[in-house]
């Protein structure tokens, strides 16, 4: 599990229109890796479409291109 | 593709063998490989590069009227060979102590990767992009970078029919992505296409190969040795892995200076989503992959390291290589006779 997450993220909701699996792994210290998501909704309930095999979804809330991971975590002082 | 342009003996005897010229001269190739003079390096060598490139294409799209069977010519991959191992030995002795260090490090193989990606020292290329690149500086960029990214992902897939099990099912995943994810508009190598003609540049495979320094040529000379050679699998994923872990964040500051300079933006989309793929490519490729992989073989833990270092000391080179060039105010490519073209 991550250790010392920043802020605590505000859940990303993964969302699926069929009956698939949805599969998701964090990454100590860094994003949410989700597959089989058909779209995933961010804090104000917007849905974003996933468009590649597996999406990277941010966990510590400080990337530019939200709900998506931009890499900014690792810039942040882990702590 | 036509044929390139020699710049030396090496890349001479490879040219005008292939374009039928000469007969290829297999021993005194070998023999001038073996005995470069002290002051030729072999990690950036204009000649040297030129013929392993040369070399090398003969296994992606070849060129233009050169037989197809000289893919497998036993005297030229000698040639290769020869050209290779001195290429190697030489990229072994520059990342020794980076990856010596690794392997000493305490953590997993994705945290002593992540580590590794931040203990090569080296002018911020990405930064200077951003800040201060005049527009003529960035499309010299996008030029360097078009070698690679014509045939973006090409290297790593080598790799696929030589690992199994969980890293491969992780590899083949990264490259449906790279690979469009089933849209040929979105491929990686055809948006970074589309990008080129958006800055007004020519997208043709391989249309810069003459202009472009060998240091640069090494670089993706150092992709095709580690993707090529089965031997080297896992460098080659170490490579990819580090190439993927310094991307997003880099692209995201290229984008930013194509909309300072006022450039098409059709040309920023390809960063914008190398920003968003390559974070998620970068926890695949070294956590799914290298980890993984180090799991099945743990013998392949020194090539994982070795290859990511090979990525990271050759990103080096390039930006101290391209940031000296400019600060002397000259061009990082090179003038192109119109008359040795035609």
């Amino acid at each position: 599990m991550r250790s010392a997450p920043q802020p605590v993220p505000r859940a990303p909701e993964p969302v699926v229109a069929g009956t698939r699996e949805i599969e998701v792994t964090p990454c100590p210290n860094g994003p949410l890796l989700v597959r089989g998501a058909d779209a995933v909704r961010d804090a104000d309930g917007r849905a974003h479409q996933v468009t590649r095999p597996v999406v990277a979804v941010c966990a510590c809330d400080k990337s530019q291109r939200l709900p998506w991971c931009d890499g900014t975590h690792k810039v942040i002082p882990r702590k | 593709m036509q044929l390139p342009l020699e710049r030396g003996p090496l890349s001479a005897g490879v040219i005008d063998a292939l374009s039928g010229r000469a007969d290829l001269d297999g021993d005194r190739l070998v023999a001038l490989v073996h005995d470069l003079p002290e002051h030729v390096d072999p990690t950036t060598d204009d000649d040297f590069h030129v013929a392993l490139w040369v070399a090398y294409e003969l296994h992606y799209l070849g060129f233009e009227d050169v037989a197809e069977s000289w893919e497998w010519d036993p005297e030229l991959i000698r040639v290769r060979r020869e050209l290779e191992s001195v290429f190697e030995a030489e990229l072994r002795r520059r990342t020794a102590d980076q990856v010596r260090r690794a392997l000493e490090a305490d953590g997993d193989v994705a945290s002593r990767l992540f580590d590794l990606t931040e203990a090569f020292d080296g002018p911020s290329l990405a930064r200077f992009i951003q800040r201060e690149a005049t527009r003529e500086q960035f499309l010299e960029f996008m030029v360097h970078r078009s070698i690679y990214h014509l045939k973006e992902s090409d290297p790593a897939s080598w790799v696929i029919p030589r690992i199994t099990g969980k890293p491969k099912a992780a590899l083949v995943e990264l490259q449906y992505d790279e690979y469009g994810a089933g849209r040929p508009d979105r491929l990686h190598a055809t948006m970074f296409g589309d990008a080129l003609e958006a800055c007004g540049l020519d997208r043709e495979y391989g249309g810069y190969i003459d202009q472009v320094p060998g240091y640069t040529l090494a670089s993706n000379n150092a992709m095709s040795l580690l993707g090529l050679n089965r031997r080297l699998r896992a460098a080659a994923m170490g490579h990819l892995g580090a190439f993927e872990a310094t991307s997003s964040l880099p692209c995201r500051r290229f984008a930013g200076a194509i909309r300072r300079l006022g450039l098409d933006e059709k040309a920023a989309e390809y960063f914008d989503e190398h920003v968003e793929a390559d974070a998620v490519h970068e926890q695949l490729a070294l956590r799914d992959i290298c980890a993984a992989l180090v799991d099945q073989e743990p013998t392949l833990l020194t090539d994982v390291f070795f290859g990511a270092a090979v990525c990271l000391s050759r990103d080096v080179v390039t930006a101290e290589q391209m940031l000296s060039a400019w600060q002397r105010g000259e061009s990082t490519l090179r003038a192109v006779d119109a008359e040795a073209v035609a």
